[in-house]
């Protein structure tokens, strides 16, 4: 949460003008400000509205996640990993419960594990619809959201009857899932998703061939596949630039193996492609959600844990492919009951870095389109 | 203005990467979500290679050979150092039996052999303190001389062209008490590797911003959380907590009821630590 020395590197200032000589204005925007998603504040050093610089200032939601985990059991972290990215909390229970069973050498049942991509993919599904939604309102169209917003509905419908929360859903527990799926669970999900079809038919005839949208997003915020990679840009990000990796399918976890899905990329690697990427990765969730829902076998849900988790000393690194990008967790085990260090390695905050070189020499209306197409969560960005 | 529309279709399976070859069996993994199944080298040392990389299509690929492992056969130095340096907290693992009766042994830190620590220990002699196994995730620790060099090797030479994280972790114990990690990941070889170095309080360690820019806000993470100054960063301040905080909270000796009380007075106007 630290500013830099913008303020003072401004070109009059260093020539020993007076302001008026310049065209450069600092501009802070946010961090209250409607389109940066939460609370995300980013001073613009400007010449007009055109964009020289800009500096992310982060933190304002930091809740210190990696150091109550260090004051936490395994299984007492577990919920509080769902705060971090809260319109995705079932992917981040996902890598976290993973990343603990690696470390004690346990695998979740099969039947858990079909269990655990399906809550997956309605939770991607759920996260790219507040991400369409959001995002077309930031670029003025105010229809996506209502659309989006109701169609999500449904899918936190299903979360809700099957563990009793909407949002931070402590889906999952180390070794498996808590909870036994309920009666008609997978005719509710399947009817979602011939529900779901047709509705992302329906923002793409609002949005994809709409001319306002295309003059917004086409050629801005381009990013080539080169750069995403040394900047650490992963997930539709990486992908919309055209680099075909998704850890779903370069290193398989959970289920993922079984199923049958293509990754999405996109070419130009600008605003317009990461929003078709999306789209496409909806249909893909949809496919997978399919194809796991008609074959959940029979079978335990919770693999033998003992009650008190205590994993060999050690370390492990477990990511996955998290709506926004790779979400890793590396854990370090002491042999205690409490982890001794827990890293996140959250894929916003590294993807936010990304937004200076995006919308360097472009308007001030275009950083409002790029911070919707990074799609982050500041609770996961600030921890 | 429709026909410059184009919507990305299913993907071509000529542009997938390296990972199809996923689809063999690895006899080394339990499950097909195991790690690394595509880098036989990695493979533990018992299992017999022959059925695996039928594929190997990517030089790289050849050249993580299993034979060609097998052949460079480690160095006898790099054994007592897997004993010796890793894992201090062997107490833990002792006071690990009670818990499961069932369980099985406890995984081993076995050495990691691969042409690409062959190559490292050739440049760099003992400057590679350790190389190694372990839950088939390989990590490597370099001293804190080289540890530039190497990250540089690495991506250069070796196509570790993704730094996935930088990070730290605090051993108060210790007289090195920080290991500062590298995560890299190359695309290429669909393969991660921890870079690990150790230092001691106050000691810098050299950026990488210059190879990876994706490391400036991760080392200023680190910086912010432990106090860990990099060298050659171009923009080293806090970056999650307040300007002027005192102290970094991810240090094992940071008070948790003790934050930093003058802030939290001066900017909140309420007490602190409860």
């Amino acid at each position: 949460m630290s500013e830099s020395k913008f303020y003072e590197n401004t070109e009059w200032q260093e020539t020993g003008k007076t302001f008026l000589d310049s065209n450069e204005m600092i501009l802070n925007m946010g961090p209250q400000h409607p389109s940066t998603h939460g609370v995300l504040r980013v001073i613009l050093k400007l010449d007009g509205e055109k964009v020289l610089g800009t500096d992310c200032v982060i933190g304002y939601l930091h809740r210190g996640v990696e150091k109550i985990a260090e004051n936490r059991t395994y299984a007492q972290f577990n919920p509080y990993v769902d705060r971090m990215d809260y319109v995705a909390a079932v992917s981040n229970g996902l890598g976290y419960c993973e990343a603990v069973e690696k470390l004690l050498g346990v695998e979740a049942p099969e039947r858990a594990q079909y269990i655990r991509v399906i809550l997956t993919e309605l939770n991607r599904l759920a996260s790219h619809q507040v991400w369409l939604g959001t995002h077309a309102l930031d670029i003025g169209a105010l229809t996506p959201l209502f659309y989006c917003f109701r169609d999500r509905e449904e899918i936190l419908k299903i979360f809700e009857k099957y563990c009793g929360a909407r949002l931070t859903t402590h889906a999952f527990r180390i070794g498996g899932c808590q909870y036994e799926i309920y009666e008609g669970f997978e005719k509710e999900v399947l009817d979602y998703c011939d529900f779901v079809l047709p509705k992302i038919d329906e923002y793409e005839e609002l949005l994809t061939t709409n001319r306002i949208w295309v003059k917004r997003t086409k050629g801005v915020g381009v990013l080539s596949g080169a750069e995403c990679i040394e900047l650490g840009a992963t997930g539709p990000v990486l992908r919309g630039s055209g680099v075909q990796w998704d850890l779903r399918k370069a290193q398989p976890y959970a289920a993922y193996a079984k199923f049958e899905f293509d990754i999405p990329i996109g070419k130009n690697g600008d605003t317009y492609d990461r929003y078709l990427v999306r789209i496409e990765e909806m249909r893909q969730s949809v496919r997978i959600l399919r194809q796991a829902a008609s074959g959940i076998p029979e079978g335990p849900i919770l693999a033998k844990v003992p009650k008190v988790l205590r994993p060999p000393a050690g370390e492990i690194y477990h990511s996955i492919e998290a709506p926004k990008g790779e979400l890793g967790y590396f854990i370090v085990s002491d042999g205690s009951t409490q982890p001794y260090r827990v890293r996140v390695r959250p894929p916003s905050f590294v993807n936010l870095q990304t937004l200076d070189k995006m919308v360097r020499g472009w308007l001030v209306a275009d950083v409002v389109a790029v911070i919707g197409t990074l799609d982050i969560v500041l609770g996961e960005v600030d921890r | 203005m429709p026909d410059e529309i184009q919507p990305i279709g299913a993907s071509s399976p000529a542009e997938k990467p390296a990972e199809e070859n996923k689809a063999v069996p690895s006899t080394a993994s339990t499950s097909p979500a195991a790690e690394l199944p595509a880098t036989p080298a990695e493979a533990k040392p018992p299992n017999p290679e022959a059925p695996k990389q039928p594929t190997a299509d990517k030089p790289v690929a050849a050249a993580e050979n299993p034979a060609a492992a097998a052949k460079l056969k480690a160095p006898a130095a790099a054994q007592p150092a897997v004993a010796g340096a890793a894992k201090p907290a062997a107490t833990g693992a002792a006071a690990k039996p009670p818990a499961a009766p069932p369980k099985p042994p406890a995984p081993k830190t076995d050495p990691w052999e691969s042409p690409l620590i062959e190559k490292l220990r050739q440049a760099y002699g003992s400057g590679l303190r350790e190389a190694s196994t372990y839950m088939r995730q390989n990590y490597m620790v370099v001293d804190k001389s080289i540890a530039s060099d190497v990250l540089r090797h690495l991506r250069d030479q070796e196509q570790f062209d993704y730094c996935v994280d930088v990070t730290a972790v605090h051993y108060p114990k210790r007289d090195e008490q920080f290991e500062v990690i590298w995560i890299l990941y190359s695309f290429a070889r669909n393969q991660r590797i921890r870079v690990k170095t150790q230092i001691k309080e106050g000691e810098p360690v050299p950026s990488a911003v210059s190879l990876w820019p994706t490391a400036n806000w991760l080392e200023r993470e680190v910086f912010d959380m432990f106090g860990i100054l990099f060298t050659g960063h171009p923009d080293l301040r806090r970056i999650l907590m307040p300007d002027g905080w005192k102290g970094h909270p991810l240090r094992k000796d940071y008070g948790l009821m003790q934050q930093d009380e003058q802030w939290v007075k001066t900017n909140l106007g309420i007490e602190s630590g409860q």
